[in-house]
């Protein structure tokens, strides 16, 4: 804790002193206002782009909101600043619900075209409507003021300035360590694996949409009380750009690198526009696009990763965190488990892509206490027939039920809170983000704080628990040494036996594992199995997919074979092995 | 409104939006070769019609000092790429690309001594002139990160974007700019008068298309590109260079950029940052076409030119907040209709 509060505690009071230093040109502290506000915005994308994965182009105009809200209300209205604030925030976050809504469930590139989109259409808004003062803006805005003390000049609004960028980042960092952040860091990968654990993936996009969206804002609002007027310029396409490459040359992925971006991008822009005319006497502004774009594209052919990692790269590496502290163990999920009886009944199952039967009317069921493999020729279905037992497709025809209730059609959020956990063929971790968190992910569900209360750090016992149950689920699968690597440095054999410890998690009453053994040495698939069986006999049942037979002959209660999506025999171990229909599929026809 | 209104402001909207169909397409060319976001097209617009029209006025046009700088700047790369192989062929042929060709149209203007030539040979150099530019602008700013993701891609290009902009600014200066009309024909059908621009922009519009078809469908290049716009690594094992396929990507965009910014600027001045708000209008046209279907990018492109002229019509103030919010409904139905198919991100 100490450890990461000090700097940013230093920080601030290096911050607090710089206008107090004599000799400091009063023109630093407009600069440094300046970057305060930028900061503040590409902070923002920071976490929606950078770490989300959700690229804006659109934040200029929420900068908008907030700055036309106050600039409105407290000139039409002569509310003071302070009773604005709120309702800047209010109302850019509430433009962010309704734009969110539409956009956020754009995937791919979509995303930032759409909101290209609506970014510029919002400005040209801006610049019409009548009530907004359309081009010239609305002026005269009242300075913010605490008693009689007004802040006029640019040396007194650096303070709320600079205080907002420093607790928004600490709130920022916070929510990033924590439950509802390694949903949103999820995001960035994918939304199946995400899914699977329980995270209801349109609210993360939407929940880190709105909070970039209430940051930016916030510098709207500062903007608005600094500038003491607001024109549609400051909010249009072109600055909706520039805040996107302030957090992508400072490091995308990082909150410090938005501030840092920010410091790059408004000081590179000021030496340029001070002496480039110095240099090559006069020229006009154009210089300065130029030699800003050409540094721009330079600059990340030299550190495409943005500036952050680059220049902590060069500290000493910090520190490699200790597993986490012991805490309470997490409840159990109080669900109803049997110890006999069926858990999954797949009942004529069928999956058609287009005129293809991926899975033809497959049957079979998961008892209590069971391991089951589910083997087969290559295409033969058993991916897709995981996917339908968890809802990441819907089946064509047939029906799903667990434990006598039916799921066909549920989403993977519902199928992974009766106890049905998983792992995916290929694999979908973060790679950039350790074990220890990846796992933790699997006890999304188990966890209850909320975004609001890990940005206050009311999630701490929460989270402790979490944590100490994901690294108790490392340890039993063995990797507790690389409990705080990061997980794409891990053999992609780890990485699979990672994926087993996060659906651990859940605390599952059945596991459905994907070609578990798939890239793991004969020791390491001997240490799997006694693994599962240890598992079983501790009450958990696990359906299995793999092409290893030795491992699951050794393994599984009973086995079901797919050929060409239809079940083809179903058995012990020692019929499977003697069925001449199996022989034949795998063999081919005996001539 | 009478029907007079109503098919003006069709063909106003249909000329526009071939045009913006002609930029759809080449966004959605370099999109999908090479994953960058083409934000820099509005420069190649402006570049080819500000060219041409400097040249028809008997001026030498900066630009051509911009492409000789630039194909110098090139050769260095290359030589810097090349620096532990440097075979004669490879140098020679990249001294080539990069020196011999803007230094043979600089030739060939110089030549001409400031007297305005005749349209073709000013098109032709305002082609070749955007053609190099473009074509060097792959190589520098965009093949060394061509591995990255969509967005350090997307930042690039606001790089260049700026940059370009920026010598629009010096080479052209802030005045607006007119260029001769290609033909001063004009026919009239009915209350219509289809001017010979008019037709020429929809011939030519047709023909790329066409050309582009071809081109795709039919040749060895076309297919190589195609390939790597399915799977780059793909495409490498196959034996394609996608440094290559970059390359023809660009010069393709480039001069289909300046193909539309010479067709316009006879009918509308252009300033030097005219081209981004037109290239944007190609762009919508392009995320409704999804960024992947050439037919679908055509239709839109005149679906967005009807909108804007019959916008600016009747709600003339808002002209642009309606054309751009147009995508808004489109995306939505698309992302409805086709559910989000999970990708492997890098």
């Amino acid at each position: 804790m100490r450890q990461r509060l000090l700097p940013i505690l230093v920080f601030a009071l290096v911050m607090a002193a710089i206008p107090f230093v004599p000799g400091v040109p009063p023109f630093w502290i407009v600069l440094l206002d300046n970057i305060g506000l930028a900061a503040l915005v590409a902070m923002g994308l920071v976490l929606l782009t950078g770490v989300g994965g959700l690229t804006s182009f659109g934040q200029a105009a929420f900068c908008g909101f907030g700055a036309y809200t106050t600039a409105y209300l407290s000139t039409a209205y002569g509310m003071s600043p302070w009773l604005t604030l709120p309702m800047s925030l209010i109302v850019s976050g509430l433009a962010a619900v309704l734009l969110g809504i539409i956009t956020m469930r754009l995937s791919g590139h979509y995303l930032p075209l759409g909101t290209i989109a609506w970014g510029i259409s919002l400005f040209y808004l801006f610049s019409k409507l009548e009530f907004l003062g359309r081009n010239d803006g609305i002026s005269g805005i009242p300075p913010l003021s605490i008693g009689t003390w007004k802040m006029l000049d640019p040396g007194s609004i650096y303070f709320p300035i600079w205080i907002a960028v420093i607790i928004c980042a600490l709130l920022s960092m916070n929510l990033l360590d924590s439950r509802t952040g390694r949903a949103i860091r999820a995001l960035r990968r994918g939304h199946i694996a995400a899914e699977a654990f329980g995270v209801q993936t349109a609210r993360a996009k939407l929940l880190v949409f709105i909070y970039a969206a209430v940051l930016a804002g916030l510098s709207g609002w500062l903007y608005a009380h600094f500038q003491r007027a607001a024109n549609p310029t400051p909010f249009g396409p072109h600055l909706g750009i520039e805040y996107l490459f302030i957090a992508v040359v400072g490091g995308a992925g990082y909150v410090w690198g938005g501030v840092l971006g920010a410091a790059v991008v408004v000081i590179l822009k000021e030496v340029l526009q001070s002496y480039l005319p110095l240099i090559f006497g006069g020229g006009g502004g154009q210089l300065e696009t130029i030699v800003f774009g050409i540094l721009l594209v330079a600059l990340l052919q030299l550190a495409p990763t943005g500036m952050w990692p680059w220049l902590t790269a060069w500290l000493p590496a910090g520190d490699s965190r200790k597993r986490p502290a012991p805490a309470d163990a997490l409840p159990a999920r109080n669900d109803h488990r049997p110890d006999t009886g069926v858990l999954l009944q797949v009942d004529k199952a069928r999956k058609q892509f287009g005129g293809v039967v991926a899975v033809n009317d497959v049957s079979f069921n998961v008892q209590a206490r069971e391991i089951v493999a589910l083997i087969g020729p290559n295409g033969a279905g058993k991916s897709t027939t995981f996917n339908l037992i968890t809802g990441v497709l819907a089946a064509t025809a047939g029906k799903v039920t667990v434990l006598g209730k039916g799921v066909s059609g549920a989403p993977p959020q519902e199928i992974v809170k009766l106890g049905i956990a998983r792992t995916f063929q290929h694999v979908k971790l973060v790679p950039d983000m350790t074990v220890l968190e990846n796992v933790a992910l699997g006890a999304h569900l188990r966890g209850r704080s909320g975004a609001i209360a890990s940005m206050l750090r009311l999630d701490r016992a929460d989270e402790a628990k979490l944590l100490a149950e994901a690294a108790k689920q490392i340890e039993r699968v063995g990797l507790g040494d690389q409990m705080n690597q990061l997980a794409g440095s891990l053999s992609l054999g780890q990485q699979r036996i990672v994926e087993i410890a996060r659906a651990l998690c859940v605390d599952p009453m059945l596991l459905l594992l994907d070609e578990p053994a798939a890239g793991l040495r004969h020791m390491e698939k001997q240490q799997l199995a006694s693994l599962l069986r240890q598992l079983r006999d501790g009450g958990m049942s696990v359906l299995l997919v793999e092409h290893d037979m030795g491992f699951v002959m050794n393994l599984a209660n009973r086995i079901v074979v797919l050929d060409f999506g239809t079940k083809i025999a179903e058995g012990t171990p020692a019929d499977i092995k003697t069925n001449p229909d199996v022989i034949k599929a795998y063999l081919g026809a005996v001539a | 409104m009478n029907t007079t209104i109503l098919l003006f402001l069709l063909q106003d909207g249909i000329t526009n939006g071939a045009i913006y169909a002609l930029l759809g397409l080449a966004l959605v060319l370099v999109f999908a070769v090479t994953r960058i976001i083409l934000i820099p097209q509005g420069e190649f617009i402006t570049f080819g019609a500000l060219t041409y029209a400097s040249l028809s006025a008997g001026q030498m046009p900066g630009t051509i000092k911009l492409a000789v700088a630039m194909g110098v700047v090139a050769f260095a790369f290359d030589l810097f790429t090349f620096r532990k192989a440097l075979h004669a062929r490879r140098v020679l042929r990249s001294i080539a690309v990069n020196i011999v060709f803007p230094l043979a149209i600089w030739g060939v203007m110089w030549a001409l001594g400031g007297r305005p030539g005749n349209i073709a040979l000013n098109i032709a150099l305002s082609l070749l002139i955007v053609a190099a530019i473009g074509l060097y602008l792959y190589r520098i700013a965009f093949q060394p990160i061509a591995h990255t993701s969509v967005l350090v891609l997307l930042i690039a290009s606001v790089g260049c974007h700026l940059a370009l902009q920026g010598f629009g600014l010096v080479f052209f200066g802030a005045e607006g700019q007119r260029g001769p009309a290609i033909s001063s024909d004009a026919i009239t059908i009915g209350a219509l008068r289809f001017t010979g621009q008019s037709i020429a922009v929809y011939g030519i519009t047709i023909a790329l298309i066409v050309g582009l078809w071809l081109f795709f469908g039919y040749t060895l290049y076309g297919k190589a590109l195609r390939a790597t716009a399915v799977n780059r690594l793909g495409a490498r094992l196959a034996g394609i260079r996608t440094s290559l396929s970059g390359q023809i990507a660009f010069l393709l965009a480039s001069v289909i950029g300046a193909i539309s910014g010479i067709l316009i600027v006879p009918i509308t001045t252009l300033y030097y940052d005219t081209g981004f708000l037109i290239g944007l209008k190609g762009f919508v046209a392009a995320i409704i076409g999804g960024l992947v279907s050439y037919p679908l990018t055509a239709a839109a492109a005149i679906l967005v030119g009807c909108v804007e002229a019959f916008s600016s019509f009747y709600a003339s103030n808002y002209k642009e907040v309606i054309v751009f919010t147009l995508i808004l409904p489109v995306l939505v139905l698309r992302s409805l209709a086709a559910p989000e198919v999970e990708e492997e991100k890098d």
